[in-house]
């Protein structure tokens, strides 16, 4: 089978992205600053990219408070799960056909 | 346009990524070490200097006096214990550029409290019963429960500690008579072997 690299999904050309996705496909959810501590990024650069998969619709947000806090969690959804299999097997594919 | 090897990055960053995520891997080695010899050292006191050694369900000590030194002997043990392995746990995370209390730390805590909680207050009835015999075995239980709970949460290893001690915990609860032994050998011994073999395999 030709692999193509078109096959590979922009959303996930970003280290960042494809960490949050990565820490989401095996939590439940996680909240923000979990998610903050795991990738070790500022407030900031993770908000950016929390709200780029949102647009894709990878990722749903979950807003309720805790002891009167905000607290946002995130977990992924069907359809990023879905893109985000298909991004590791084309992944795996590509280093397999350059061995 | 990506190389191979930035491929290759991506996905041991992946792998990092969703082990991280989802494993708590501070835990110490040292810290089972240390947790053991408190346990025997604890195991030794109760049986030379309180006499205790329950061999029946409904053991009397010769006095009440030395049940509530055994108690309270009990309580110290699993506080050091407690402490020393939040301690060097929280020293690892450090060296590891990670947080102590984070969402797989509490994961971790969380799904080892609810057995250890359960069997704390049942012990705390069957004491109030009279029925020591079964309280040794009963923490072997409970705490092998609970650790075979959180080893989905933590390095496997975990999972195995958890088994040994359910093993012994129900074997003591048949040969009530060898229950301090066994839980020395539980609490004491197991934990200096797994402490042993955790710091040699991860930590050098």
């Amino acid at each position: 089978m030709k692999i193509s690299f078109d096959d590979l999904h922009k959303a996930f050309e970003s280290r960042v992205r494809l960490g949050i996705m990565s820490a989401l496909a095996v939590n439940d959810s996680l909240d923000f600053t979990s998610l903050k501590e795991f990738l070790d990024v500022t407030d900031g650069n993770l908000a950016t990219h929390i709200k780029k998969l949102e647009k894709e619709a990878f990722i749903g947000v979950e807003k309720s408070f805790v002891d009167n806090k905000p607290n946002t969690k995130y977990c992924i959804t069907p359809e990023g799960k879905k893109a985000f299999d298909e991004h590791l097997n084309v992944l795996e594919k590509i280093i397999q056909s350059q061995k | 346009m990506k190389e191979e090897q930035d491929y290759i990055q991506d996905i041991t960053e992946i792998r990092s990524m969703m082990e991280r995520s989802s494993k708590f891997l501070s835990l110490s080695g040292w810290a089972g070490v240390m947790a053991g010899i408190y346990a025997l050292t604890g195991a030794y006191l109760a049986y030379v200097l309180f006499q205790f050694n329950p061999d029946e369900i409904l053991y009397a000590s010769s006095g009440s006096s030395d049940l509530q030194s055994v108690i309270l002997l009990a309580t110290l043990i699993l506080i050091l214990a407690i402490g020393t392995a939040f301690f060097l746990s929280s020293k690892k995370a450090n060296k590891r550029g990670e947080k102590v209390w984070n969402a797989t730390s509490r994961r971790l805590l969380i799904s080892m409290s609810v057995p250890l909680i359960t069997g704390g207050i049942f012990i705390l009835v069957l004491l109030s019963k009279g029925l020591i015999g079964l309280i040794a075995p009963l923490t072997l239980l409970f705490y092998g429960l609970a650790l075979y709970n959180a080893g989905k949460f933590t390095i496997d290893e975990v999972k195995y500690l958890g088994l040994t001690q359910i093993g012994l915990g129900l074997i003591s609860s048949y040969y009530i008579e060898y229950g301090l032994l066994f839980w020395a050998i539980g609490f004491g011994v197991v934990h200096i072997g797994y402490g042993i073999f955790i710091h040699f395999k991860y930590e050098r």
